[in-house]
């Protein structure tokens, strides 16, 4: 019978789909369920109010689940706002871009929350008002593949919620 | 929601008549798998002999099932019936060697089969038409008419497996998250279906995300990630009945990655708390949580080797996540990999000796193997992101995630040979990602 034959052959990589253009339409709102934008942005005391002028959330460089200077500032403020307003319980959300296992996107989101909370609570606010979960690269805010929605994707978000504290 | 468990008795015996012992692969027809390329093994595989009246749909289906598993590894080629000189029109007549060696088929796959109300029985034999002799023993299996198709990936895997020497895996099912919509409002939802994408069953609804479906040893239950509560928790599923239940749920941490141990009685999964994510043991019934790992970083994607005596998972304790081994009770670990670029989610092979992995370098993903020492890494795929490799229960194909770039970018399941070949795309309607590979039904 016939030998068969072997041939060593390489296997190709699959060409890449063309990279599409970002959409960067700025119009994100987090992943949140809250009750959403509750009150008017003039009302400092709204859920409004924190999520556009203190601002709810805040972006982490590559990898990276340390605070940048521009985030303790906004986090600081969150703290203020949260003391100030003790209704507010509040569920940190940590993100990850899409650069990584779905596994470890999840741990480090996790890190970014942990962040943003140990910050909250080292200014008063108490822990018993804050949970934190991770989405890792479930729920992107900004779906090109590339650094400019990345940079967006790597966040965490404050989001309020009205009410009892658990 | 309808029942998983197939209703499938499935009987294996010998016939009679032919009940001598079988040649261990002794005959010249074998195919070696090497990390080569090779010639694919051209075979034929008419229609089967439809016995009873009514069967010949079954007949005609069950032989184009077993083709398309034998085609789909890439170590067979297929002469189509229209090349056929002879035809098989009883399953006991002689066959007529020289009319199948005229059309240069090596390999001849003959069957019958017969029904009776739901009942099935088919039976088959392998020929090495160039030696003009059978190889191996006929088989015979008995089942119902509605798992046709897994009686005949069963036919399909003996053949395999006699002209390869090496374990089937076509009777065997995948679980997976099935995905649609945008990649900005991704639904996901567990599912379930045959290697080849065949009986696509939902087993959730997409409600919450759900994460990394993995198999029990005997493939009666999932493990995986939701976030019904709204925080993600580790879930064990039956999958026949579809009942659920939350494995571990202490409030204020997470925990996800779960998979089972060989003997299917402890579960090792991430828990996250404080932000810190490290490895957990515990049983599959409840109960308290052992931890394994105790350090800063971040400790994930753990995978039990074959024996239970040893786990291996992904951790940054280096500063970048690399793969470690250590004992199934905790400990120190040894790092195994070492070269460039970052490695995720290990996966022990069924055979003990290799290990799949996830690597990110310079801007791609790969799926790769190498050897439980980290030596004679492989990269098999390459391409924008591929992650999450499972392995078929032979250890000879492995199956992924791979999804697209940019604001349309979808997931898809792919699968390759371990030696880097037959890389293609399993079809499966709409998206999906995370497949986990049952054991051989």
């Amino acid at each position: 019978m016939k030998h068969l034959s072997k041939v060593a052959l390489l296997v190709a990589g699959v060409a890449l789909a063309a990279c599409s253009q970002p959409h960067l339409d700025g119009s994100g709102t987090g992943t949140g369920s809250g009750l959403g934008e509750a009150g008017s942005a003039s009302d400092p005391t709204s859920v409004a109010y924190f999520n556009e002028t203190i601002g709810d959330r805040v972006l982490f460089e590559v990898d990276q689940s340390t605070l940048s200077e521009q985030g303790r500032l906004v986090v600081l403020a969150q703290a203020n706002w949260l003391l100030a307003n003790s209704d507010f319980t509040a569920v940190i959300e940590g993100h990850a871009d899409e650069q990584g296992t779905r596994e470890y996107n999840l741990a480090l989101g996790a890190r970014r929350a942990a962040a943003v909370q140990e910050l909250l609570v080292s200014q008063g606010v108490a822990s018993n008002r804050l949970k934190t979960v991770s989405y890792g690269k479930e729920r992107p805010l900004e779906v090109c593949s590339q650094e400019a929605c990345y940079a967006q994707n790597r966040r965490s978000v404050t989001v309020l919620t009205a009410g009892l504290s658990s | 929601m309808k029942k998983l468990a197939a209703s499938l008795l499935i009987g294996l015996c010998a016939f009679g008549a032919m009940a001598q012992l079988a040649k261990a692969q002794s005959g010249p027809l074998r195919i070696e798998i090497t990390d080569g390329v090779i010639e694919p093994l051209p075979y034929a595989v008419p229609d089967l002999v439809a016995e009873t009246p009514g069967s010949n749909q079954i007949a005609k289906d069950m032989a184009r099932v077993i083709a398309a598993d034998l085609n789909g590894t890439g170590l067979f080629r297929e002469i189509p019936a229209k090349a056929h000189i002879s035809t098989i029109t009883h399953f006991g007549s002689p066959v007529q060697f020289a009319d199948w060696k005229a059309i240069n088929a090596q390999a001849l796959i003959t069957g019958g089969v017969s029904v009776s109300g739901n009942e099935l029985e088919v039976k088959f034999r392998v020929f090495d038409v160039f030696a003009g002799q059978e190889l191996g023993n006929g088989l015979r299996f008995k089942g119902t008419t509605d798992g046709w198709r897994r009686m005949a990936h069963k036919v399909a895997d003996a053949v395999y497996s006699r002209i390869t020497g090496e374990g089937g895996y076509f009777d065997s099912r995948v679980v997976f998250v099935s995905e649609t919509g945008p990649k900005n409002d991704r639904k996901k939802r567990l599912a379930i279906m045959d290697y080849d994408g065949a009986n696509l069953q939902y087993l959730t609804d997409s409600s919450s995300i759900v994460l990394a479906p993995r198999f029990s040893p005997t493939g009666d239950r999932v493990l995986y990630t939701s976030y019904e509560t709204g925080f993600p928790q580790v879930y064990v599923l039956n999958v026949g009945s579809a009942q659920r239940r939350v494995l571990s749920n202490q409030s204020g941490t997470m925990s996800f990655a779960p998979r089972f141990s060989p003997d299917g009685k402890s579960v090792v999964m991430s828990v996250t708390e404080g932000g810190n994510t490290d490895l957990y043991k515990m049983a599959i019934g409840g109960g308290k949580r052992v931890r394994l790992t105790s350090t800063p970083s971040i400790e994930t994607a753990p995978s039990f080797s074959p024996d239970g005596s040893q786990i291996v998972f992904e951790s940054d304790r280096s500063g970048s996540p690399q793969l470690y081994i250590m004992s199934a009770n905790g400990g120190e670990a040894k790092r195994i990999s070492f070269g460039q670029g970052r490695y995720g989610t290990p996966v022990w092979s069924p055979r003990g000796d290799l290990i799949a992995f996830t690597k990110q370098n310079k801007g791609r993903f790969h799926i790769g193997v190498m050897r439980t020492d980290g030596s004679d890494e492989r990269l098999l795929t390459a391409s924008f992101l591929d992650e999450g490799p499972t392995w078929a229960p032979n250890g000879r194909v492995i199956m992924f995630t791979r999804e697209t770039r940019g604001s349309d970018g979808v997931s898809a399941l792919y699968s390759v040979d371990v030696s880097g070949r037959n890389l293609k795309r399993v079809e499966v309607t709409g998206g999906g990602s995370d497949p986990a590979w049952s054991p051989l039904q």
